[in-house]
This record gives C-alpha cells, structure tokens and sequence, in this order.
C-alpha cells in the first residue's frame, strides 16, 4: 500500500530524513517508533503530501504521491489531483484539529459533503453510524470545546472514516490526552486493524504496538534502523541504539 | 452550619464619587432643560424635516455601500498580501501603506478633483467624461470604501492568521481544496476575531461619512448645514443631527453584539459561564 524508497526531506539546511526505506503491506498495521526528532511525524505527513520531498520516491497504492510520469518525466501534480489523492487516505493528529466551529456530526459530514459530494441524508446517516461505532452516538451536536480529549479524538477518527480511507495515518493520536483516556482511543483503533484497516501509527505506546502491529519500524535521527515483527524487535533489538531506546522507554 | 454574619468592608471613596456624579448629572439636565437657546421645539420641529430625513437616508446608503465594498476589497487585498507570490504580496502591502497612511479627508477632495487629473475616463466600453461619471455621490463612495479596505483588509489578515494552523491541515489531509478551506473552515472562524472589530469600523464609517459634507454630497450633517446657513439654528440643528447619529449607532451597536454570538460557536459556550470583567473596560477605538 506505502512504497518508500530513499525518501529525503530537508527543512532549510536540516536533513530530516536521510532516505528512508519503508514498505507497508495491504491490511497490515505498521507501528513507526523512535525517540522525538527522529523524524517519524514527518514521514507519516509526506506520507499525504502535507510535506513535500526533496529526494526519493513516495507512492500509496501505486500512484507516486504529488508528481505523475509522463515521457519518462516527472511533473507536478495540480492542487485538485493533489486534493483528490489526499481523499484517499485518513490522517489522525496528535492535537486533534477537529474544526472548532462545528459539531461533531457537522465536522464529520463535512468532507463527504463537499469533497466526495455525497447527499446530505446519506452523509448525515453514514456520520451518524460512524460516530456510534466510536461510541459516541450522544454526542452528534457537541462542539469540540464540550468534549473531553479522547472524545474528540474519537470524532477525529470518525471524520477520517468518513472518507473510506484506502489508508490511515495516525500521528502519535494518544499523546495528548490523559492517560485515562488513552484505552478508549487505542480501543478504536484496534478495532480498525481487526477490520483490516491498512495503517501506519506513529506512536509511543510500546504495549500497543506489540499487541496491534504487524511490523514496527524503529527510526533514529533520520533513518530506519531496522523493522521487524513486534515480538521480535521489541524482545530481541539487533542493533545497539534500538536496544538502548527500549530500554528507556519499556 | 453555622451563618457568616460579618460587617462590610466599608468603601467611603465609592460613595463620594457616586454623589460627585450625581450632582454633576443634576447640573447637567437642569441646565439642558432651562436654557431656552437649546430650541427643543426647532429639535422637535426639525428632527422628522423632509430635507434632513432625505440627508439621513443617503448617509445610510454611503455607510452600507462603502462598508460592503471595503469588506468585500478588504478580503481581497488580505488574500494578495498572503500570498506566496510576492508581487501580489507586495501590491497588498503597497494598497495598505497608500490608503492607511493618508487621512480619508484628503482622499475624498482627491477623488472630488479627479477630472483635473483624467477629464476623460475609458474602462473597456465605458467611455465618459469624468465631471459626469464621478458625480459627488460618486466620489464620496470611492473616497469612503477604498480607504475602509486598506483598514478591512488588516482585520481579515488578522483574523486569517488567528486560526490554528493545524485547521488548514485538517481540511487539505480530507482532501478540501484550499478555496474550500478558506470559505468552510478557515474564514468562518476568523469571523470570531474579524466581527468585532468590523462592527467598530460600520459605526466609525457611519461617523466618518459626514466628511463628505466637504465635497457638497448631501448626507445627513450637509443637509443640517444648508438648512442652518438661512435660518441661523446652528444648535438645534445639529443636536437634530447628534440625535440620529445616536439612534444609528444604537441600533449598530445592538446588530453588532448579535453577529458576535453568532460566530461565537463552539467557543461561546465554554466561556459563557465565565463573570464579564468588570474592570478594565477599556473602549477601542481607532
């Protein structure tokens, strides 16, 4: 589903990916993990072009993200493309963002309103559902300012639902709320990877990955240093640095 | 339970100036009331005249026009002046600097004398003499809302850059263009910081029109002088004015705190249950 062969990115003079190898199967849920400054939030937000690349080759389902080949060239995708292959794929944030102006039922209808231009009393209807499954069918007329941090993750997760991903990104989506209300936001997500949900979660909860992974990735300063089933790189670390980052952190 | 049953804290100094102000606003009434060359009867007389409802209506057509205008220019000049291309940036910041730093006044006798400059004006088909095309009206209008979009344009900017950035991002990783980001989800929260402030600016303008008297457009204030200039009732007249100007920017006022709650929401309601502030209730003004 993700193909990524020696991805680079620079912010000015910093190198923040040094060519990052990465290949995220079908269905599999992969977990990236790594100390902060690593540049794990950073792939995940090439990942729908939300950072452009400077170096190397990023495709999701086959389609090279932002460019097309034509005679062999290169070029630029238009805005649009660019939009209509972002609406493929669901991204999740640390922070939320759900849009502050609307309730949580309006926050989840809105991209399927205007972006797939669904019917309002199917879209409402779909939201309405979504919003159940995450468990939060009281809540369809909460603003986000009403709702508690995992509450709103959770509607953030629906309204990324909305658009029937091919593909979720998740950017660390339990750091920021309140360890109370972190299980009710994994509780979701693992229910999405039992659906088969393709996912890519960039995360600091070790226990999660090692339950819900099929691959986790460990980067370090730019690069992947190596990638493994969970049991195996979260038990049996084969390089040095990989073993001293766990050791921090478990 | 036992009842807390405590004396006060007693505050002397609130009490002498709340008898300070009261004598004052005795003072004051009894003064208004007494003094014979007020002429309320001329105020009365006069506030319902023909020619000073006629001033009143095209005061209110400048300050509608020249606000919509100025809003609607306002928005564009923000957009160019954030825009990556710098050219355009830099054309937004030029009409800001231009506008901004010259007073209204000036602008409007410039636009009065504008035939001087071009005596003929082409715009595509539109061929005209300038005398005939830029009439008082005419010039008071472009005067008006041109300058209100140099200042418009700073409160949208203002208002843009107040939404989190991470809003634009939401909307762009759904997959909304950046038009849609900009009307559904960006411009409708920068409207909690634009309204504010764009109410002061309607009642300011409905102020600023009288200006216009200068270039002999018939707005509500020039009405009361031509009447004045025969009939030597300077006070009353423009107490006649004073009045309406008050009942307009009421009636301003009242819409204006409305629109706020309006695009309060979801904010709103989390700070409702908050105490207003008592103190400092410090007025903006420009």
């Amino acid at each position: 589903m993700i193909v990524a062969t020696g991805v680079h990115k620079r912010y000015g003079t910093l190198d923040v990916l040094k060519g990052i190898d990465l290949t995220v199967q079908r269905g599999e849920v992969t977990c990236l993990i790594g100390p902060s400054g690593s540049g794990k939030s950073t792939f995940l937000r090439c990942v729908n072009r939300l950072e452009r690349i400077q170096g190397g080759r990023l495709a999701v389902d086959g389609e090279l993200m932002g460019y097309k080949t034509k005679r062999g060239r290169l070029h630029e995708l238009r805005e649009d493309e660019i939009a209509a292959q972002r609406a493929q794929i669901g991204m999740v944030f640390q922070h939320f963002h759900l849009f502050a102006h609307m309730t949580a039922l309006e926050n989840v209808v809105e991209a399927p309103l205007r972006v797939r231009k669904v019917k309002r009393e199917d879209a409402v209807a779909q939201g309405t559902a979504l919003l159940a499954r995450v468990g939060l069918e009281d809540k369809l007329d909460a603003y986000p300012s009403q709702l508690s941090g995992g509450q709103q993750q959770r509607v953030a997760i629906a309204r990324a639902l909305a658009m029937e991903p091919k593909l979720m990104l998740f950017d660390e989506p339990t750091s920021a709320l309140d360890p109370e209300t972190v299980g009710e936001v994994l509780d979701v997500i693992r229910d999405l990877a039992a659906d088969g949900m393709t996912m890519l979660v960039v995360t600091h909860e070790m226990g999660f990955a090692r339950e819900v992974a099929d691959t986790v990735v460990f980067m370090d300063e730019g690069r992947v240093i190596e990638s493994g089933p969970p049991d195996e790189l979260l038990e049996r670390p084969a390089h040095p640095r990989t073993r001293e980052f766990l050791a921090r952190v478990l | 339970m036992q009842p807390i049953d405590a004396v006060p804290v007693r505050r002397p100094g609130r009490w002498i100036a709340a008898l300070a102000v009261a004598l004052l606003a005795a003072a004051v009434v009894r003064s208004v009331a007494t003094n014979p060359r007020f002429q309320w009867d001329v105020v009365g007389e006069m506030l319902f005249s023909d020619r000073i409802l006629h001033g009143l209506v095209l005061t209110l057509e400048l300050t509608v026009i020249a606000m919509v205008a100025g809003v609607a220019l306002g928005i564009l000049v923000a957009v160019a002046r954030m825009s990556p291309n710098k050219l355009l940036a830099g054309a937004g910041a030029f009409y800001v600097w231009l506008f901004r730093g010259t007073p209204v006044l000036v602008q409007l006798l410039f636009w009065n004398f504008i035939a001087a400059l071009y005596p003929t004006i082409e715009l595509g088909p539109i061929h005209a003499d300038a005398n005939t095309l830029i009439t008082p009206f005419m010039a008071s209008l472009l005067g008006l809302a041109l300058n209100q979009a140099a200042y418009m344009a700073e409160i949208v900017r203002a208002g843009i850059l107040s939404v989190p950035e991470g809003q634009a991002e939401a909307a762009s990783a759904l997959g909304l263009s950046r038009a849609q980001t900009l009307r559904r989800i960006v411009l409708p929260q920068a409207m909690r910081v634009i309204v504010p402030p764009t109410g002061n600016e309607t009642i300011s303008m409905l102020k600023t029109t009288s200006l216009v008297s200068v270039i002999a457009s018939s707005d509500l204030l020039y009405s009361a002088q031509l009447i004045y200039s025969q009939s030597f009732q300077q006070i009353p007249l423009l107490i006649v004015v004073c009045i309406w100007y008050l009942a307009i920017t009421t009636l301003l006022s009242l819409g204006q705190s409305m629109l706020e709650r309006r695009y309060g929401r979801g904010v709103a309601r989390a700070r409702r249950e908050t105490k207003p502030m008592r103190l400092p209730n410090l007025a903006v003004a420009r």
